[in-house]
């Protein structure tokens, strides 16, 4: 008999599993549009030159050591990386009111931000402050902060499956009822999975929302500079709401935007009231820290920290981005010709108005089988794909799958979901969406 | 008005409020004898030559990249890490029952290792099994085990402070009384901060205890070769622990014997009761491990891997390792000499006989402040001091000034 005999086997996270089914595949024009990582147009990883050179010149530094780091983090990342996002001419900077916490990955970040508000935030341990995440979102938001404590994690209305764009005035109405004081988790940009962003003036009537309502504003920034190539046009919506007076957190990653995923580059801004408000804020994230991973790991911190802090090194990164932005918009401009080119049904106008790594394509759980199964073509059920994964040599395979599971999933489907699901709002919406390919 | 008012300001982490005082003190002879990291004879940090060689070899090589790690961490580096734990030899890892979750140094596996035992261990969610942690022990154990959510962390006796020693009777006694199923954090070797370390036969009546009373044996080991020299050595009592049939958690820090503290190298070796177990077991860590960090950072496990599964290198790395123990040990020969030498009241066997980086003086708080405000000796305030900290050149100012501190105050 074992102490662990009844521990469930736990379900493997899907986006992974996906990557697993993809490389067990031998079918040989596969193709991975799953998780969301940068690939070349050879349909390679891409460390980045900048970080080849970075990496070269720490390894020959003789002067660094493996010394703890402090507890929250490489000073000069830190500084770096929140200046990145508030901007270089920051009054809140100016005003010693914004500090940081490296994290791991924007994860970390996420998780840090979590566990302290939920510790201090709208009370003593107030676990039962709502959390409101965008519905949809990245498939870890809610466990981050259910795993933080919070008993009370809700969706706020955010994708328009019928029109394909945002549900500014569900997002609105979520806003404006739900209780006061709730934290609200905002992508920054590029957000994930529907690559649809609110514009500058939506940004702007969310605020107003959000200043007179009390609401809690917690950015998750993982892809500044990747979405549009600009990382002042990335980090728009950031910096206005710090303009209009916001305390915020803001959980910053660089796994994608300097391609450095695995050595677990993030930090979380924080732009509090004051500088005693800050203080106080960075001494409790401390003993966090300090329980969770003690202090944080050094590599891609300082990889980090000496591109940001060397202007050379810091216009030839962004030069990188930019590299990588041009080619998924590239992508994108294709894989929309080919789909009109092709006929397919529906309208493919979202594939260039959404922005970032991913397009919520709008294909349906029967139409994602298909291509799965019958194409080799690996994307999440929620009918994301990773830009990225799309190259020259594949993308007429794709886009003719895309027209395949359209054209011939419409009939299956309905019939399918008539039988069964009659009634759910959700599955209407689905069918809805479908007569309209279908027309 | 802050939404973030009422938030009192957290008193700094001990350790490291001691090495910030020390950095802004300018006293010439001062001497710092706190924070746990090796030191060379010229009181500098050292960066073993095999992970300098190792790290060049890393950034040559074109053939890695930055992709993400599994969530589970570099299987390479999981599976050399628990050989070094449990052994070449290991039946367990015959038996396909061993695997490991890469982790954020010994810290991170602790923590992961703790949240996984308050989801499912003797029971679900049960928050109220006890954990039992030495007194004294390292300052964070408290914490983790804490902020995972167990709400009831009790100390195990296990320092004698009279006779300078374990007290043996003492945790026999609590193991005895626990409730059962209570965890137990036990330190695989070098105890911080005693030193003091439980003989084999000592050892063995622990595990006859803990069998017979279904506890629940969690070793945190971070200094495996750093305390004797030998890896098997320091290994002996998981090894012990392992052979007896227990199913175990081992928390393993790579932080001092690969001297790579801040590239967060860590790994939580669980041996289970046969691979179905351990499968179940993975696969909820992997949830854990998720909304943490997601998955863990490449750097300190690439080195380490490469380390322990190339032969020249690997026996590189035991000579490294042996370099730093015996420096350790020459300055406990030599402390205890000149405090003997000094006629330094009170016995000082202690200093030879504890192992790994601490030592417990027996300096009481009084003394402690003594050392740190007059004679500018950094210590913990429990007496605790780093024998890293001390070299050629300074060893002879820290026996006069220990011997002040014994001499003047009471």
């Amino acid at each position: 008999m074992s102490v662990f005999s009844e521990v469930p086997q736990a379900a493997p996270v899907a986006v992974f599993k996906l990557t697993q089914d993809f490389t067990n595949d031998q079918f040989p024009k596969k193709v991975n549009l799953g998780v969301g990582a940068y690939r070349t147009d050879e349909g390679q990883p891409w460390v980045l030159p900048v970080v080849k050179k970075v990496e070269k010149i720490i390894v020959h530094d003789d002067r660094l050591n493996h010394e703890y780091l402090p507890i929250l983090g490489l000073p000069e990342f830190r500084s770096s990386a929140s200046k990145i996002a508030l901007g270089d001419n920051s009054p809140a900077i100016q005003e010693n009111r914004v500090g940081a916490v490296q994290c791991l990955g924007g994860t970390g970040a996420l998780k840090m931000g979590a566990e302290f508000l939920r510790r201090f935030y709208n009370g003593d341990n107030n676990t039962k402050t709502p959390v409101y995440v965008s519905a949809p979102t990245w498939e870890n938001h809610n466990a981050v902060f259910s795993n933080a404590g919070f008993e009370d994690v809700r969706p706020y209305k955010y994708w328009d499956g019928e029109k394909r764009g945002l549900d500014l005035a569900g997002f609105l109405g979520d806003l404006e009822s739900c209780p006061e004081r709730s934290i609200f988790v905002l992508h920054a940009c590029a957000h994930n999975p529907t690559g649809t962003d609110p514009t500058q003036e939506q940004w702007k009537q969310i605020a107003e929302v959000m200043m007179r309502r009390k609401l809690f504003v917690f950015f998750d920034s993982a892809y500044q500079g990747f979405a549009s190539g600009s990382l002042e046009k990335d980090a728009w919506a950031v910096r206005y709401f710090v303009s209009m007076g916001f305390e915020m957190f803001c959980a910053q990653s660089f796994s994608k935007n300097f391609g450095l995923y695995n050595e677990r580059v993030g930090n979380l801004t924080v732009v509090a009231r004051d500088a005693d408000n800050l203080k106080r804020i960075l001494s409790q994230m401390e003993k966090i820290v300090r329980t969770t991973w003690s202090n944080p790991p050094s590599q891609g911190a300082r990889i980090v920290a000496i591109t940001l802090n060397t202007p050379e090194l810091f216009s030839e990164w962004k030069d990188n981005v930019k590299t990588m932005a041009d080619r998924v918009l590239l992508m994108r401009a294709q894989l929309k010709a080919k789909l009109q080119s092709l006929g397919t049904p529906g309208t493919w106008e979202h594939i260039t108005d959404q922005i970032g790594m991913f397009s919520f394509t709008g294909l349906n759980p029967k139409q994602v089988e298909y291509m799965v199964k019958e194409k080799h073509i690996y994307l999440m059920a929620s009918g994301r794909i990773n830009m990225c994964g799309l190259t020259t040599k594949n993308i007429d395979y794709v886009a003719e799958s895309i027209h395949e599971a359209v054209t011939k999933q419409c009939q299956d489907f309905t019939m399918q979901t008539k039988a069964v699901h009659v009634g759910r709002p959700r599955i209407i919406k689905r069918i809805k969406s479908l007569f309209h390919y279908c027309s | 008005m802050s939404v973030f008012s009422d938030v009192p300001q957290a008193p700094p982490v001990a350790v490291f409020k001691l090495t910030a005082d020390f950095r802004e003190d300018s006293h010439p002879q001062k001497v710092n004898l706190g924070v746990g990291a090796y030191r060379t004879d010229d009181c500098q940090p050292w960066v073993l030559p095999v992970v300098k060689k190792v790290e060049r070899l890393i950034v040559e090589d074109e053939s890695l990249n930055h992709e993400y790690l599994p969530i589970l961490g570099l299987p390479e580096f999981r599976s050399a890490s628990s050989k070094v734990a449990l052994g070449d030899d290991s039946d367990a890892i015959k038996d396909n029952r061993v695997g490991g979750v890469q982790a954020l140094g010994g810290t991170g596996a602790l923590r992961i290792g703790a949240e996984f035992l308050r989801r499912w261990y003797n029971g679900v969610n049960n928050t109220s099994t006890p954990v039992y942690v030495s007194a004294p022990t390292w300052e964070n154990h408290n914490a983790v085990f804490a902020d995972a959510g167990f709400k009831d962390i009790r100390p195990y006796h296990y320092w004698d402070a009279a006779k300078r020693g374990l007290d043996f009777t003492g945790f026999q006694d609590d193991l005895e009384k626990a409730p059962e199923h209570s965890i137990f954090v036990l330190h695989a070797c070098a105890h911080n901060p005693t030193g003091t370390d439980p003989t084999q036969e000592e050892w063995k009546k622990i595990a006859e205890i803990m069998k017979r009373r279904n506890l629940f044996v969690f070793f945190d080991s971070a200094y495996q070769g750093f305390a004797s020299g030998s890896l098997d050595k320091d290994a002996w009592a998981i090894r012990f622990f392992v052979s007896e049939g227990f199913e175990l958690f081992v928390a393993q820090s790579f932080s001092k014997n690969f001297g790579l503290y801040n590239e967060r190298v860590g790994n939580l070796t669980v041996v289970a009761q046969d691979s179905e177990n351990l499968t179940r077991i993975l696969s909820q860590m992997e949830k854990i491990v998720r909304t943490t960090w997601s998955n863990p950072p490449s750097q300190g496990a690439r080195i380490v891997s490469k380390t322990l599964n190339c032969p020249e290198l690997f026996a590189e790395w035991k000579a490294n390792v042996k370099t730093m123990a015996d420096r350790v040990l020459l300055m406990r020969d030599q402390l205890k000499s000149k405090l003997q030498a000094l006629g330094t009241p009170g016995t000082w066997d202690h200093i030879t006989q504890q192992i790994g980086m601490f030592s417990f003086t027996g300096l009481n708080p009084k003394q402690v402040e003594f050392m740190i405000k007059e004679k500018h000796v950094y210590l913990m305030a429990s007496g605790r001091i780093n024998m890293c900290g001390l070299t050629s050149k300074n060893i002879d100012y820290v026996a006069q000034s220990i011997h002040e501190a014994v001499t003047k105050i009471q």
